[in-house]
């Protein structure tokens, strides 16, 4: 009988070199779940977040119920969320996905409406009388100047998605979440602690890309700075 | 359908309202857990906030904290706790972690509520005479009331939400009878735990919402 190996695994150290090397498979996989996770909730939010931030922007009457639902949505702690969604999803990361959604219709929606209405009267007008009908004044004229507003949104947005993601560890879904919680139960230091730290990174840098977007989609911006 | 039925069954049971494990004690426990942790964010967050706004220094790292707040989940600050010595003392972690989460919006609000003083007003207190003692207290702290508030106000609902989620890492509060329904397999429960939960973190945003609209008009910035 071989005796114990004496490595950072076996003192159950934070930092230890020997786990990134020999659990390189799980991190990765669990990475990879993360990013989708995130990815696909903000996406299906900003998807549905748009039509309703330009409803309430055009029907005033739309924009209390629609402000006040998402506010009452985004008050429900997490864990609540999930739970309250497990008969219509059953343990699945569609589940996760749909809390997520529920999360960021709130930010996206407050940000982009607070967009479209920071868009000038005067603009609008301009717009109209050079002949441009409704549609090509949102595509072209309202949602453009929109643009910062709601890449603000979006950003805090996806950040928020990034860490809520690992809540869903008690359905199985978290991404680097289920290591964490795995870790919880084994007390596994180096797996926490390094899960936690891939989890701020994972979201500084989306915070960086997104960023890095925003500055490529409004060249206007960098042109009246510079 | 079969589900809301007995999500109801459950709720409507005596058995499950008293006793160790019961809704009125994790109900009691949540409630006490946000409250304490609540009054020490507070006393924590608001001199350090409001000293620096008076003196106008530290603004990029009052903004910046509530961004990396945002950022950290919370879930793993509460396992990374658990395994440190913090962990042995009970609800220790749990504490830590939620006035780590309560402090940021607390700083960051204040400080923002602070800097927007109007600055003509805070010369004008000056060239009164006023100390700077007299100044933070007599004007500057009560124009900046509206968002010190908001800033609670956000604090509170965090607290609760993430109260919650120390139920994961095996703290108290109502969310345990949500881990507990998953560990037994219970749909019922589990919906049951999260209505009750979703409905407090709903009461305690309504108290303050209440308690906005019942404060004199001064202190909700109306002009």
């Amino acid at each position: 009988m071989t005796a114990p190996p004496d490595d950072c695994l076996a003192r159950n150290e934070w930092i230890c070199g020997a786990y990134l090397s020999t659990r390189r498979q799980i991190l990765l996989d669990a990475v990879v779940q993360h990013l989708q996770l995130t990815s696909v909730s903000v996406l299906i939010g900003l998807a549905i977040a748009l039509p309703l931030a330009v409803l309430a922007r055009r029907w005033t009457l739309a924009a209390g119920p629609v402000l006040g639902v998402t506010t009452i949505l985004y008050t429900i702690p997490s864990l609540a969320m999930f739970s309250l969604l497990l008969p219509l999803y059953g343990l699945s990361a569609g589940l996760v996905v749909a809390g997520l959604v529920l999360y960021s219709l709130t930010l996206l929606v407050r940000n982009i409406l607070a967009g479209l209405r920071a868009v000038p009267q005067e603009t609008r007008q301009a717009a109209r009388g050079l002949g441009y009908g409704p549609i090509r004044l949102l595509l072209t004229v309202e949602l453009p100047l929109a643009l910062p507003a709601a890449m603000a949104g979006l950003r805090i947005a996806t950040v928020s998605a990034v860490s809520l993601v690992t809540v869903g560890a008690i359905v199985g879904f978290g991404g680097l979440g289920n290591l964490i919680y795995a870790g919880m139960n084994t007390y596994f230091k180096a797996q926490v602690l390094t899960a936690s730290v891939l989890c701020v990174l994972i979201a500084v840098a989306a915070d960086v890309l997104l960023l890095g977007v925003q500055w490529l989609i409004t060249p206007w911006a960098r042109a009246a700075r510079g | 359908m079969n589900t809301l039925g007995a999500t109801w069954d459950w709720l409507t049971d005596p058995a499950h309202w008293s006793g160790g494990d019961g809704v009125w004690r994790r109900l009691l426990q949540h409630l006490v857990l946000t409250v304490v942790c609540l009054v020490i964010s507070c006393l924590i967050a608001l001199p350090v906030a409001l000293v620096l706004g008076h003196l106008g220094k530290g603004g990029a790292l009052a903004v910046n904290i509530s961004n990396v707040g945002r950022a950290v989940p919370t879930f793993a600050v509460l396992v990374l706790l658990l395994l440190t010595p913090v962990g042995k003392w009970g609800e220790g972690p749990t504490v830590v972690a939620l006035v780590l989460f309560a402090v940021p919006p607390l700083l960051t609000n204040a400080y923002v509520g602070m800097r927007e003083v109007d600055r003509s007003v805070v010369q004008a207190a000056q060239g009164m005479g006023m100390t700077g003692r007299q100044m933070l207290f007599h004007v500057e702290l009560p124009l900046s009331l509206p968002l010190v508030l908001t800033g609670v106000r956000i604090a509170a609902v965090q607290l609760v939400a993430t109260a919650t989620i120390a139920a994961l890492a095996g703290g108290g509060g109502l969310g345990r009878i949500i881990t507990a329904g998953f560990n037994l397999a219970s749909t019922p429960q589990v919906v049951a735990g999260a209505l009750l939960v979703a409905v407090f973190a709903l009461i305690v945003e309504a108290v303050f919402e209440v308690g906005e609209r019942l404060a004199p008009a001064r202190a909700r910035g109306g002009r």
